[in-house]
């Protein structure tokens, strides 16, 4: 079994790897800050409210792409909202496809809009392995008895 | 602090009363900043609200669009600062900013935008908001706010 210090290490580096990869940014640097022993659960209850969220976006972006005459406003309004909350988590890849989707939105292209919705879908499962692995490693770390770096 | 100023209170208490914008507080209650958020998102409204209550010690409503927004108004309610989304379902944004004005709000209101272009900005200022601000809103943005807040007199 790890040592505190150990698990401290590996989860500093999986974290730093996260934000070299540009799967996170410092918003959720600032989101961490939000933390702390009166509300310990805030980051993961944010990031599953946001997955939960972005299914059920998902399924409407699939749904209003599916019709035969595209209504691109009512889709743009859906990527305009995952945009939204994928930047207030910091979730800077999903939130990067976002915006050229919005894109795709605004020239009527249907063609980059389904291939954005592709990229969105690997993108937003990707991110959240990444975040299943970093809230595992935090567990494990507050097992062990350690504490988040930077926590009282 | 002792809330003597209701006696006619101390030269203290006089300048804390000025500086303060607040229309509703208790009698031992520190005077804290009031915020209202308006947005339509779940997400952003708890990651706000939680944001300026923790880190910058302000009182923190939420709503989810500018119609609440308005009512919440209407009802009496106050609020020194109110950040805005634009684009909400039922009454967005900038709808929702020219309506308070209207009614003689006078709070400080920043709008949020989902876009980085200007038009969003220009809507929003020429609608009679005091900032706007791309999303996420951020310590810093919020920092910036603060600073012309201290300034800021209805």
């Amino acid at each position: 079994m790890y040592g505190v210090s150990q698990l401290q290490r590996q989860l500093a580096e999986y974290t730093s790897s996260l934000f070299e990869e540009g799967f996170l940014d410092d918003q959720f640097n600032q989101l961490q800050q939000l933390q702390d022993e009166s509300n310990p659960e805030f980051v993961v209850e944010v990031v599953t409210l946001f997955f939960e969220d972005t299914e059920r976006l998902l399924n409407e972006l699939a749904k209003a792409l599916g019709q035969e005459s595209i209504d691109f406003k009512r889709v743009d309004a859906h990527v305009r909202q995952l945009k939204g909350s994928s930047s207030s988590i910091g979730a800077q890849r999903v939130q990067k496809v976002c915006i050229a989707f919005r894109n795709y939105c605004e020239e009527k292209n249907v063609e980059g809009c389904l291939k954005s919705l592709q990229e969105i879908k690997q993108e937003c499962s990707l991110v959240k392995s990444k975040f299943e692995t970093l809230f595992k490693m935090e567990q494990q770390l507050y097992a062990a008895g350690g504490r988040l770096p930077g926590s009282e | 602090m002792e809330s003597r100023w209701s006696e006619g209170g101390s030269s203290t208490s006089s300048i804390i009363i000025e500086k303060s914008m607040i229309k509703y507080m208790s009698d031992e209650k520190e005077t804290k900043i009031s915020a209202l958020v308006v947005d339509d998102d779940a997400i952003i409204r708890k990651i706000h609200k939680t944001m300026l209550e923790r880190l910058f010690n302000m009182e923190a409503e939420t709503v989810k669009d500018g119609k609440e927004a308005v009512d919440l108004h209407l009802s009496g309610a106050n609020f020194d600062i109110i950040f805005m989304d634009k684009e909400m379902p039922i009454m967005d944004g900038h709808e929702a900013t020219k309506h308070l004005r209207a009614m003689g709000v006078k709070s400080m209101i920043v709008g949020i935008t989902t876009r980085g272009d200007d038009k969003d900005k220009e809507e929003f200022l020429a609608a009679g908001s005091n900032h706007c601000f791309e999303k996420p809103l951020d310590r810093a943005k919020v920092q910036q706010v603060l600073q012309e807040h201290e300034n800021f007199s209805i």
